[in-house]
């Protein structure tokens, strides 16, 4: 008979589908990383908090907001660019910018975006800064969680989640901000006058920062994104990345220990197994593991041991940007070689100088004054009582300029050509002419007419040419003038 | 109902205690969060009872605090357009016909509604752009049986011709032939006459001299001396290249035996106002308005 196995062994056998989230108490950490790290967040949230503030002047009757995303009016407004929905792709580009520019820090130090500039990482960063200054650092947090909880305790946490919960409501807060005349839309908040919609985003916002920041923190680089895994198929050997250098490192051994088997002549490493990377690491990982997926490499464990290696008199950086070409060499005794021109940053460096050229020249070229036209389709043409024939064309004119300007058709088509615009016809009987509001399309239907006399073939290619009198700016469109 | 006897030896977990030919039944409890997310959609779903319609009645049905119906729901809302529409619409009411095609804005907006208006009332005989067909006229030429001013195109639109309104346009074209006022060769000598006033060719041995007579005794009255026609009575110009029946020998002559007397219904009543406005607007802009 077979012995008796509980439920308990077989589950830890087969193993949990997921594992508990392991609380992280990451201890506070000064030095040149810090450093770099606090001068990032101030600047990408400074960028963020502030910029919808920024004003530009476009002229009367358009927006003074530097940056804008003008849903109503389906414009969007980024300093002296303005476009319309149909040059969406201008996103596109901005995208494709982006990835490579992810590509090229991967390929010359890692996880850059991860460690410095990554909204998680910003966010977060800046959580744990609220939670060190509040709860104490690591020890006391480490301590107060085990002792349970007291009225002391509730008072802090109660303090903690209230500034996390008012920094997420400002970041919500400043998320709408694009979207409208930030001064008015703070204004209406204060007074309670907002449209429902700013106040919905705002708790939507308010409610993923408090998330995503207070509780998931490294949950989401280690589960929810993807980029880690990109990152790892995309690296080569010459990447720097926040590594161990384990060669110098081992074997690990506690300073007094050190003295005495060094005068043994035993070989050990500078580590003195502190374990200081580790209770820094906002991730939670043992960075002497190597490379690994939870790492973010945001060199906080480098100012740790920095600190640690001044400290006992040993030489700094036994963590740091390195990689593993250069670790086989000093095991060699070679010199280290770094590469930061090779085929692969050579090769994204031109992809993003080629998408900067492409973007920059289809912006300077692209129209602001355009005409499109539609052939009447029934009747496609018509017999007068004197026997001429006209045919019926809706032109749909563009003006992305941020004035009115008065714009003259002229048709090249068959000779004699009368043209006629619906309910435009008195500003200059001679030459059309029509003035086109400023920043709108403009619909009007133009009737053209040629005597009978004139038409020799079924179908006539016929030119609407517009120009801008005042500007010389021209567009055209081709469509058929046809005969019944 | 677990014992711990019950546990099976090779899986190790406990059963029912139910037991088949020697086959046991483990025992898999629903998992906790299961059950309780079941019992709170059971606590929904009497929340929904309470909120909104649930249980029929013998006359009627429950129809919970909120009043929640969806055909009242497409009533507001519909009310609600006309709500929007007409706060629109009153510009245009206010407007002149002619000052509404003067302004871009004003034209854009009574085009847009007198296309819709069009498509849903005029188009079945006038054709989808307003082309016609045969014995409907074309709106996109400049040949109007009744006028081609916007205020004649407004006047037709609200009365109609023929339509049996007293505003409406009256005017018969008569049936010459079967009523015996014209004999067959008259006819065809006539209608040979009416082919040469716009420059069609004739049939050979056509007498244009007595054509000329039949015409002055008959047809002038409506026609006019020239044949340029009548929009009182709605009689058309001859003379132009448009014919709404045919320009062959054989349709004009059925029309003189038989006269036509097309009808334009009546639409003041059925469309407001301001509609018949904006309709006027937009088939007047067709191309062909005076």
């Amino acid at each position: 008979m077979n012995k008796p196995v509980s439920p308990n062994e077989l589950l830890d056998a087969e193993g949990p589908l997921y594992a508990a989230q392991k609380k992280i108490y990451p201890q506070s950490v000064s030095g040149t990383f810090r450093r770099i790290k606090w001068g990032l967040m101030a600047a990408c949230l400074g960028v963020y908090y502030l910029l919808p503030f920024l004003r530009w002047n476009r002229g009367l009757g358009a927006p003074d907001q530097a940056v804008l995303i003008d849903f109503p009016n389906r414009r969007f407004y980024f300093f002296f660019i303005e476009l319309w929905p149909q040059e969406v792709y201008y996103f596109t580009g901005l995208l494709i910018l982006a990835a490579l520019a992810l590509f090229l820090m991967n390929a010359l130090g890692g996880r850059i975006w991860c460690g410095y500039l990554c909204p998680q990482t910003v966010w977060t960063d800046l959580f744990y800064a609220v939670e060190r200054w509040v709860e104490g650092d690591r020890r006391e947090r480490i301590r107060a969680d085990a002792a349970g909880m007291n009225l002391k305790r509730a008072a802090r946490l109660a303090l903690k989640h209230a500034i996390w919960l008012a920094i997420a409501w400002w970041t919500g807060g400043a998320w709408v901000l694009y979207f409208s005349d930030a001064p008015t839309l703070v204004k209406e908040l204060i007074t309670f006058q907002a449209p429902a919609l700013a106040y919905i985003w705002i708790a939507i916002l308010t409610f993923t920062t408090y998330l995503l920041a207070g509780f998931m923190r490294e949950q989401v680089c280690v589960y929810m994104c993807p980029w880690p895994r990109i990152q790892a198929a995309l690296t080569d050997e010459w990447a720097l990345n926040v590594t161990y250098k384990y060669d110098r490192g081992e074997k690990r051994c506690s300073l007094k220990k050190a003295i005495e088997l060094r005068a043994l002549g035993e070989k050990i490493g500078d580590c003195i197994d502190c374990n200081q990377c580790v209770a820094v690491c906002p991730t939670g990982i043992d960075i002497r593991n190597g490379p690994q997926l939870g790492c973010i490499q945001c060199g906080l464990c480098i100012d740790a041991c920095d600190t640690v290696m001044t400290k006992i008199g040993r030489q700094t950086r036994l963590i740091g940007y390195d990689n593993d070409i250069n670790i086989q060499h000093r095991i060699a005794g070679q010199p280290e070689v770094f590469k930061p021109v090779r085929a692969r940053t050579v090769v994204y460096a031109v992809l993003i100088a080629g998408v900067c050229a492409v973007m920059l020249y289809t912006l300077l070229t692209r129209t602001l004054l355009d005409v499109n036209v539609l052939h009447d389709r029934n009747p496609v043409a018509v017999m007068l009582s004197d026997g001429s024939i006209r045919n019926g064309y809706t032109l749909r004119f563009l003006n992305k300029r941020g004035f009115d300007r008065v714009i003259a058709i002229d048709i090249d088509g068959p000779p004699d050509a009368q043209v006629h615009i619906v309910g435009a016809d008195s500003v200059t009987p001679e030459r059309p002419t029509i003035i086109l509001g400023r920043d709108q399309t403009t619909e009007l239907r133009v009737l053209v007419t040629v005597p009978s006399s004139e038409i020799t073939e079924k179908s006539v290619p016929l030119k609407f040419r517009v120009t801008d009198i005042g500007l010389g700016e021209a567009a055209s469109a081709t469509d058929n003038f046809v005969t019944p | 109902m677990t014992e711990h006897n019950d546990i099976d030896h090779v899986s190790g977990r406990s059963t029912t205690g139910h037991e088949w030919d020697g086959i046991r039944e483990l025992n898999t409890p629903l998992p906790r969060w299961w059950i309780l997310t079941f019992y709170a959609t059971i606590i929904w779903a009497i929340g929904y009872w309470v909120v909104y319609p649930a249980w029929p009645l013998v006359h009627g049905y429950t129809t919970g605090i909120l009043h929640y119906s969806s055909r009242a729901t497409v009533d507001s809302e519909l009310s609600d357009l006309e709500k929007l529409r007409g706060e629109k619409m009153a510009v245009l009411g206010a407007a002149s016909l002619a000052d509404i095609e003067k302004d871009p804005a004003l034209l854009s907006l009574a085009r847009a509604r007198g296309r819709t208006v069009f498509a849903d009332n005029c188009a079945p005989c006038h054709g989808s752009g307003g082309a016609g067909a045969k014995g409907f006229p074309n709106l996109n030429d400049d040949d109007w049986l009744w006028g081609g001013s916007l205020d004649q195109i407004m006047q037709t639109i609200q009365f109609g011709a023929r339509s049996g309104n007293p505003n409406a346009h009256e005017g018969q074209m008569l049936a010459f032939g079967r009523d015996g006022m014209l004999k067959k060769d008259e006819i065809v000598t006539v209608a040979n006459y009416v082919r040469s006033l716009s420059g069609l060719p004739t049939a050979p041995g056509f007498n244009a001299a007595a054509g000329a007579k039949i015409f002055s005794d008959n047809c002038v009255t409506c026609h006019g001396e020239g044949g340029k026609g009548n929009q009182e009575v709605g009689a058309p110009n001859l003379t132009d290249q448009i014919w709404l029946y045919g320009s062959d020998e054989a349709t004009i002559e059925e029309t003189i035996t038989n006269g036509r007397a097309g009808v334009m219904p009546t639409w003041s009543g059925r469309l407001d106002p301001i509609t018949i406005k904006a309709l006027t607007v937009y088939v007047h802009s067709l191309g062909g308005g005076k």
